[in-house]
């Protein structure tokens, strides 16, 4: 554990200074009685990639909802903690005003409008902005540059297109908005590994090109941890472990836990016995 | 040969009677996926209140609220075009409010110059549209959003609920006597193709200029729909709710849209079906002949529920007049119903309704 900044000192407390996000112990609570986060605690610095990583039920698409405000149309609160976005809090905002401010989420199972062509689809990502159609048409042509598939597909309704195909609207129909930060939740879900790498490979270059700051939910830990600069470990609504990307992945327990490749050879997580895992974090 | 293309011309024009309110109902559940149960009372509604504002019989207390509605409204649409043309230099929260309340203001005192006589249909007109405006607020606020993300069928049964209030409210405050609305619509009926059939095609204008004006609403609304921006953030909202949220479409105020923009529909069927049969209760019933229409159309489809509504009206008619002799009368009143069901068996999603897409 030698590797990870814990203290707050260092990188770390240099992150929390600069942040563009940081979300400050949140607790979040579903139909007033199921408690999801424990204190969720995460800095985005501008311009930077974050990984939220942790398996199925550990809290990242509940962390990226309480973000972006959706949360509250699923019956959920934040009840404890806070979230500021650019020294702002945000906590009490719609998504609507998020989406005005640059905070905008994609959400996890892409959620296209399937009646609508691909192209309307990503018109209705500009909704919230009034520079005209000028501008919007310009962003279009940007889009249709990341994702040159959606331009040979912009007439067919969305519905009917590939799950990849889909996934590069959602993310085509966030960035119409110009958005500062992206909630990325789940890009890889459901996706041939070759069209998953092509996606983290354009979040990349979005990141580097446009500057857009990104906050990733993934399970595919690898991948994720190959583009973040950050990652924070969820585990039962709480994070475990945080740090570089680089000294996760050299992490033995990241290792062991999430890249299936321990100091024992290859295991699958299933077979990691939970007490152990859960012994390694808390001590 | 004349006298079965005036049955099936007579029912054509029924017929859109029959589309008119179903387009209220298509609206509200594209948009929120809601099935409106209160549309026929809506219609009710717009109707009565048109028919009581031009009629100079109510007390000085209604046309001042109505007055103050308009004024209201007439102040909002004012400041949102300002917005939209000088975002820089439109008010504040505050000075908008105070803005709009100042136009309320001024109409409220117009009506009390004007006194207690009745209105002309060019003011009562847009105040029923105001009013109807003022109906989607409140649903909206009262009763949508408190419910929101709850089942279909709960929303279903709150519009049920709204249907009994409306009706109620609306005999309460505008009365609920039998009302003869008079737009100066030409009524009298007139002959077609005189010189082809012997007799000609006995026809109403009063359907002829239904007939009209539904087609232009159709035109109207189908631009709406795939041309303008609110338009595309309905059909998003009608997809995807939560997606939509996502990119920052504010769900409320797509409904306060949708629901007023289904409350002119309403009120241009009123007015249309108010000229026919006079104002009454019984308008409320019609909603129920717009359920078949509407499982024939599709529930998703603007065009689909005029077409719906001209099957459904033609074949009653030819039903009544050529079957009836046969099975016996009274073949109108439930044909329609049968009609819905033979295509509930074959085409669940109507005629033109959206497909059901799923992927797995």
């Amino acid at each position: 554990m030698t590797a990870v900044a814990t203290s707050g000192t260092g990188p770390r407390a240099a992150a929390q200074a600069s942040a563009l996000l940081s979300v400050n112990n949140i607790e979040v609570i579903y139909n007033h009685v199921i408690l999801v986060l424990k204190g969720v605690s995460l800095h985005v610095p501008e311009g930077g990639i974050v990984a939220l990583l942790g398996a199925n039920g550990a809290g990242k698409s509940t962390t990226l909802k309480a973000i972006s405000n959706l949360l509250r149309a699923e019956r959920g609160e934040v009840t404890k903690g806070s979230i500021e976005y650019r020294g702002e809090r945000v906590d009490g905002l719609t998504p609507n005003d998020l989406v005005r401010r640059g905070v905008i989420q994609v959400m996890e199972g892409r959620h296209c409008f399937g009646h609508l062509t691909v192209e309307e689809n990503l018109l209705t990502g500009a909704f919230t902005r009034s520079d005209g159609p000028g501008a919007i048409k310009t962003d279009l042509e940007m889009v249709y540059a990341y994702f040159p598939r959606l331009k040979e597909r912009r007439n067919a309704q969305a519905g009917y297109t590939s799950g990849g195909e889909q996934q590069m609207t959602a993310i085509g129909r966030a960035l119409m908005s110009r958005p500062r930060m992206i909630l990325l939740d789940e890009p890889s879900m459901g996706l041939a590994p070759q069209l998953v790498e092509e996606i983290f490979e354009i979040v990349a270059r979005l990141n580097k090109q446009e500057g857009v700051s990104i906050l990733l939910a993934e399970q595919n830990t690898n991948i994720a941890l190959r583009t973040a600069d950050y990652g924070y470990i969820l585990e039962n609504g709480r994070v475990v472990l945080d740090g570089t990307a680089a000294s996760l992945r050299e992490n033995e327990d990241v290792k062991e836990f999430y890249l299936g490749m321990g100091a024992g050879g290859r295991k699958s997580f299933r077979d990691v016995k939970h007490y152990r895992r859960r012994k390694r974090w808390l001590s | 040969m004349g006298p079965f293309i005036e049955v099936v011309l007579g029912g054509l024009l029924a017929g859109v009677l029959y589309s008119l309110v179903a387009l209220g109902f298509v609206l509200i559940f594209k948009a929120s996926g809601v099935f409106n149960f209160a549309q026929g009372a809506m219609v009710l509604f717009a109707a009565l209140s048109l028919v009581r504002l031009m009629s100079g019989e109510l007390s000085a207390v209604h046309y001042w609220g109505a007055a103050a509605v308009l004024g209201v409204a007439v102040g909002y649409v004012l400041l949102l075009f300002w917005r939209r043309a000088r975002p820089a230099a439109a008010p504040g929260r505050g000075a908008s409010w105070g803005l709009i309340g100042v136009f309320g203001l001024i109409g409220a005192a117009l009506a009390a110059l004007h006194g207690t006589a009745g209105w002309s249909g060019w003011v009562a007109i847009p105040a029923t549209a105001a009013i109807m405006g003022l109906l989607a607020v409140a649903i909206e606020r009262l009763v949508l959003r408190p419910l929101v993300n709850q089942e279909p069928i709960i929303l279903f049964m709150a519009t049920i609920g709204i249907t009994f209030f409306i009706d109620g409210f609306g005999q309460t405050i505008w009365g609920s006597e039998i009302y003869t609305l008079d737009l100066g619509i030409p009524k009298d009926p007139m002959f077609l193709l005189e010189s082809v059939f012997e007799g000609g095609i006995l026809v109403n204008k009063l359907d002829i200029f239904a007939a009209a004006i539904a087609g232009v609403l159709v035109a109207v609304l189908a631009v709406f729909f795939q041309k303008t921006r609110i338009g595309r953030a309905l059909r998003a909202v009608a997809d995807d709710h939560q997606a939509a949220q996502s990119v920052g479409i504010p769900l409320n105020q797509i409904w306060i849209i949708v629901w007023t923009v289904a409350g002119f529909v309403a009120l241009v069927a009123g007015i249309v079906w108010g000229s026919a049969l006079g104002v009454q209760f019984s308008i409320a019933l019609v909603a129920l002949k717009a359920l078949p229409v509407l499982i024939l159309g599709g529930f998703t489809s603007v065009p689909g529920a005029i077409i719906g509504g001209l099957i459904i009206g033609m074949g009653e008619k030819l039903a009544e007049v050529y079957l009836g002799p046969v099975l016996g009368g009274g073949i109108e009143n439930w044909f329609a119903y049968m009609l819905a069901l033979i295509v509930l068996l074959f085409r669940p999603q109507g005629l033109f309704g959206e497909r059901i897409i799923e992927r797995i």
